[in-house]
């Protein structure tokens, strides 16, 4: 292969970062969540959304497509099984708020782990059948999934068919935070905090056998399960951790809008989901978050953009695959294993273990 | 039973092809046992079967006593070591033993084409050898409670222990697609000795060596059967088998030609056709 120039945009901040002494790096942390917390109440120019209500943006779609693609870098970075059909966790999610909150009197506090237990269960009922499946096959079997629960919610009339679900109630006030239909700023917050909880546990994982299971089946799963890995209980892990995740975005999604419909989670939003993680660099959180924010944001920002988003989009992604197939933060393992791949496959060792 | 290891009667067959033929081979606690034969013999399939990747077409294979390739369903544990006398309850009671179960049980081995998690540092392949006999699942790492912090610890001191026992301690934090060519093939030796094996398959451990590094290597292997350890090693090199061995099998197009001690082997006739073809 012809050896491009490698734009390195973030090589110097990270080693930068690293350069840092402890102390530091927790100031700089600190620092970076108190501006995000102030974010919404902010106005700088540049960054404002002419078109619509800044704070808002900053819940929706960015703040959502944040918690979203860290959800799936779990499935697709992580544990390297590609999800076609995510929209269908952040559904489950989203229904679940709408169902146990015009149905039942259940308090928030506890919809909202029954909403990602309800995910987790999804993800299990789509995994225990289908990881056994590799690579393409697998993709196309979550792709239809995604579809399946898009369409079981669209022709079920008692959870509104069609027309879907109205007068989702609101999350009570805490203290001086009042969540109703004119301020998004109580909603951001509290997405937040489940973004920056959500990013501990997944490091967490990332620095144990759970993280090491994932990286090895990534690499050779073969000769994972031969040292032991028990290869299909952890990718059903991943895939229930990314679900539970992508249904906790559905269900602060769903407390806000009042209104939800079947067509809230069509098929797009699974490629965009895809789109934020590989963009930004899949199996790195920092650069999934970046990347969930340029294909949250960018067509915000440029609303009278946002017609041609896909077309852009395109041109973006066939752009990025030849110029920077990691993403714009790679994590430097995938980044490594994505050049080999470039070279030579790894399935060429020959006949040694046979992938059954 | 003093058999670690048995194949009774094991046939493989892959379509038309027949890439064991009735095999039957023991291996006892403690020695070291060595698999030759041509090219195409049979010898890595051996090693296939034995670690689960494929599933004997007829013939069974014991370990410690235990069906190798079925195992009871959760909860029945008790059953282990009888389930191939189930009879007609055998499908209700029993599954297919997973790679990962096989491991488990206490065999582990390496391959003749490095397959290392090349993106790992050497110390992480080892971890991941460890980890085997971890309890830690996801709750335990999400939560960092204290029976995960204790095994990363303890994991962490014995990978050391065993890439300073291979000889490469000094290289951990490299990343293993880096290690030269050598050092890769002693790092499979300690991933596969990480998941505490009983019985320790080694294929062409000494591939492309020069003489110098097969006597390093060779001394490698005797240590670690000293250790404690069973050994069953396939190996091309005569000058490195026959004095290492305690005992060699032979195989042939799929068959077992021999078997006994490596002077034995050495002169037997059968043997020495199947390397140098009948005389015409």
């Amino acid at each position: 292969m012809r050896s491009l120039p490698r734009i390195e945009i973030v090589g110097p901040v990270a080693e930068a970062w690293n350069r840092m002494p402890r102390s530091a790096r927790w100031l700089a942390t600190l620092v970076l969540v108190g501006f995000l917390f102030l974010l919404p109440n902010l106005t700088i120019p540049v960054i404002d959304t002419p078109g619509s209500d800044f704070a808002s943006v900053l819940f929706f779609p960015v703040g959502i497509y944040v918690l979203i693609a860290l959800g799936l870098n779990v499935v697709v970075g992580e544990a390297g099984l590609l999800d076609l059909g995510y929209v269908a966790f952040f559904a489950i999610g989203g229904y679940a708020m709408a169902l146990l909150g015009t149905e039942t009197g259940i308090p928030f506090v506890l919809i909202l782990p029954l909403g990602i237990l309800a995910s987790m269960a999804g993800g299990l009922i789509l995994g225990t059948p289908t990881l056994r499946l590799r690579g393409d096959y697998l993709a196309i079997v979550t792709l239809g999934f995604g579809e399946i629960i898009r369409i079981i919610a669209r022709n079920t009339d008692s959870i509104g068919g069609p027309r879907g679900i109205n007068q989702i109630p609101h999350p009570p006030s805490v203290g001086g935070l009042k969540f109703g239909v004119i301020d998004p700023k109580p909603y951001y917050w509290l997405l937040l905090v489940i973004i920056i909880l959500v990013t501990l546990l997944v490091r967490n994982l990332q620095r144990s056998r759970v993280g090491r299971a994932w990286t090895a089946i990534r690499e050779d799963e073969d000769a994972a399960e031969l040292m032991g890995v028990p290869t299909f209980k952890y990718k059903l892990w991943a895939f229930a951790i990314g679900a539970g995740i992508g249904g906790s975005g559905g269900v602060l999604y769903a407390s806000k809008v009042i209104s939800i419909t079947p067509d809230n989670f069509l098929f797009i939003l699974s490629i965009l989901f895809l789109s934020a993680v590989v963009l930004g660099g899949s199996g790195n959180m920092p650069g999934v978050i970046l990347g969930a924010v340029v294909v949250a944001y960018l067509p915000e920002r440029f609303r009278g953009f946002s017609e041609y988003r896909e077309l852009v989009f395109g041109a973006v992604l066939v752009a990025m695959m030849v110029f920077r197939p990691q993403g714009l933060l790679p994590s430097r393992r995938r980044a490594a294993e994505l050049r080999r791949g470039d070279q030579s496959p790894d399935d060429a060792v020959g006949g040694e273990v046979a992938t059954t | 039973m003093s058999s670690l290891l048995e194949l009774d009667q094991v046939t493989m067959r892959f379509g038309g092809v027949t890439a064991l033929r009735e095999v039957d081979l023991n291996v006892d606690e403690g020695e070291i046992l060595g698999l030759i034969g041509p090219n195409g013999a049979g010898k890595t399939t051996v090693f296939n079967v034995v670690t689960g990747v494929f599933a004997p077409t007829s013939g069974m294979i014991r370990f410690q006593g235990k069906d190798l390739h079925i195992e009871p369903r959760a909860g029945l544990g008790l059953l282990d070591g009888v389930a191939s006398r189930l009879g007609p309850l055998k499908g209700v009671l029993t599954r297919r033993r997973s790679r990962n179960r096989i491991t488990q049980l206490g065999i582990a081995r390496t391959f003749q084409n490095i397959r290392l998690f090349s993106e790992m540092s050497a110390l992480e392949n080892v971890l991941v050898g460890t980890d085997n006999h971890h309890q830690t699942s996801v709750p335990g790492a999400v939560l960092r409670l204290p029976r995960h912090r204790a095994e990363e610890h303890s994991g962490r001191e014995r990978a050391l222990e065993l890439l300073e026992l291979v000889g490469i301690a000094h290289r951990a934090e490299e990343t293993a697609r880096n290690l030269p060519y050598g050092d890769q093939r002693r790092l499979e030796i300690a991933r596969a000795l990480a998941t505490e094996p009983r019985l320790l398959l080694l294929d062409e451990p000494a591939a492309g060596f020069n003489p110098n590094e097969k006597r390093a290597l060779s001394a490698l292997i005797r240590k670690i059967r000293d250790t404690g350890y069973t050994i069953l090693l396939i190996e091309h090199d005569m000058g490195l088998v026959m004095p290492l061995c305690d005992r060699v099998a032979v195989l042939d197009f799929g068959q077992k030609i021999a078997d006994g001690l490596p002077s034995t082997v050495q002169s037997d006739d059968k043997v020495i056709n199947a390397y140098l073809g009948v005389p015409a």
